[in-house]
């Protein structure tokens, strides 16, 4: 990551244990963001791609190599780093039976945001990704998957984060969804001053909405740069990015959906 | 200052969180507390059954089992809400939202056994007064102030145990909530809750000398039976000031090793 400071972390390294066997799932990753940049990270399922932000966001701790956000080491300064970031993860993990609003008037008062304010802010959002205002007190349990996942944007946003993690977050979503969602990931990076990081399958919203892209495969980057410079890197400048992707990969998506989230193909 | 009023409506987050949660499942809450309650009462009516003609033998067996069904109630729910705690949080799918919350494990908790202590009341007192109108109960000879502190000094150890209970579903999401029921159990049978520990057999009673329950039983049912004094509990409430002044740091401390191990093999994961 690239930090405020301009530090340089030597790498990630990430040896989860699971209860069978131990999986390398990040490896000599090492790279930087700047400020207000969106970074998508491209890679198949299980190519590391989830761990990475979970180690970003403090959930995990890697054996080695450091991480810095905005010059704060993740691991040391972790309580610090969780003011500044939020994130979307590709299931939106709400409390179901509860409404819209009480699970976000909870996120306010972990956050510290009066919950006031926040309903303002809340509303606000929701309605600029199409969220019809008068729903946000009704269960999430009644609600669709993309209205739960707008309102697990609205609870990542709300709280004004400098970093924004974004895990496959239109993953499952319609059309007109997805493209609310990508319009308003723009929108934050423009008007918020902020920094996103986006991990996706989709080749089209990498296009579309990242400055640069890194592609990931078996934990570690395998090509960084923006698409042009993607398509000189792997040979195929006339080609799309999915062509890219196949090239630098071996292996088409559909083909990748068949590897589990832990990297081990399914039998 | 600031910082500190600041973790406390962090921690008033989870209480209104867990109350909200109680509201939405309110047909499954009626159904627990009518299970209490009626639960209590049959453990009383038994009392009735056994304790044959004499008025004053059955009011004070009826108490006895009450006492015991009724502070069992309170102590358990302490015990289970703190130990639930995580294991919610993973059936919800919650829990790596609320651990990158820029809040202290130790308000995280702190919330979890507030909203614990005042629903524990809220729940438990609801058993107590349908109990005591159902077998016209009263207290007026108890030491009720005797009764107040040792609930208060009991209450530490079951949320101590309660937190390093929490620490089972946090490193097993499958079978944490499983070892959480069976120590639950275990308690309820070396307490004395029901019965005197004096009854158990000879190689189960030494464990009723590590429950803080028994201590705690033993001295509420002398200050609301026999109207003890503090001053008569006393040997039984340093224990258990002893017990929960050691239980809640160390159900931290545990809590807070389990976390790092659990972020050290990734197993904070929602899928576990």
């Amino acid at each position: 990551m690239r930090s405020r400071d301009g530090e340089r972390g030597p790498g990630l390294t990430g040896w989860l244990r699971g209860s069978v066997k131990a999986v390398l799932a990040v490896e000599g990753v090492s790279f930087e963001v700047p400020r207000r940049e969106i970074f998508g990270i491209l890679g198949p399922n299980g190519s590391g791609k989830s761990t990475l932000i979970r180690i970003l966001s403090t959930l995990v701790l890697q054996d080695s190599g450091t991480c810095r956000i905005f010059g704060l080491d993740v691991n040391r300064d972790s309580m610090e780093v969780r003011r500044h970031i939020n994130r979307v993860s590709v299931d939106a993990a709400f409390f179901k039976k509860l409404s819209a609003w009480e699970n976000l008037s909870y996120a306010a008062r972990l956050y510290s945001i009066p919950v006031r304010e926040a309903r303002v802010q809340v509303i606000g959002i929701l309605g600029e990704m199409g969220f019809a205002q008068d729903r946000i007190d009704e269960p999430l349990e009644n609600m669709s998957r993309g209205m739960q996942q707008k309102v697990a944007i609205a609870r990542a946003l709300f709280t004004s984060p400098v970093l924004l993690l974004m895990d496959e977050p239109t993953t499952g979503l319609d059309p007109v969804s997805k493209r609310q969602v990508q319009d308003y990931t723009l929108s934050v990076r423009n008007n918020n001053d902020a920094t996103v990081l986006l991990t996706t399958h989709d080749m089209d919203e990498a296009q579309r909405v990242c400055d640069r892209i890194a592609i990931i495969h078996h934990g570690r980057f395998i090509a960084v740069g923006t698409v042009p410079e993607l398509k000189v890197q792997a040979g195929c400048e006339g080609g799309t990015l999915e062509d890219v992707f196949f090239e630098m990969t071996g292996k088409d998506l559909a083909h990748a959906d068949l590897e589990t989230e832990e990297g081990g193909r399914i039998q | 200052m600031n910082s500190l009023s600041s973790e406390l409506r962090a921690s008033l987050a989870f209480v209104e969180r867990n109350f909200n949660l109680a509201r939405r499942y309110a047909s499954w809450e009626i159904i627990f507390i009518s299970w209490n309650v009626v639960h209590a009462l049959t453990i009383g009516l038994i009392g009735v059954s056994m304790a044959g003609d004499d008025p004053d033998k059955v009011q004070k067996s009826v108490t006895f089992l009450i006492v015991g069904a009724v502070l069992w109630n309170f102590l358990r729910l302490l015990f289970f809400e703190v130990a639930d705690a995580i294991a919610w949080e993973r059936w919800e799918g919650t829990i790596e939202y609320t651990f990158m919350a820029p809040v202290h494990r130790l308000t995280h908790l702190a919330g979890q056994c507030i909203y614990a202590i005042v629903y524990g009341f809220l729940r438990s007192g609801i058993v107590l007064a349908s109990s005591m109108v159902f077998f016209d109960l009263s207290f007026s000879a108890g030491n009720l102030v005797t009764a107040a502190v040792v609930l208060a000094a009991s209450s530490l150890s079951f949320l101590g145990l309660g937190l390093m209970a929490a620490v089972f579903p946090l490193l097993s999401p499958e079978k944490g909530a499983r070892a959480t029921d069976i120590i639950g159990t275990l308690f309820l049978l070396i307490s004395g809750v029901y019965y005197d520990v004096s009854v158990l057999p000879d190689w189960l009673r030494p464990l009723s000398t590590i429950s803080p329950g028994t201590y705690a039983l033993r001295s509420i049912r002398a200050a609301l039976l026999d109207g003890a004094s503090i001053s008569h509990v006393s040997g039984d409430l340093w224990i258990l000031l002893v017990t929960g002044t050691v239980m809640v740091p160390l159900g931290l401390w545990i809590f807070h090793i389990a976390e790092v191990y659990a972020k050290k093999t990734g197993r904070l994961k929602r899928s576990g």
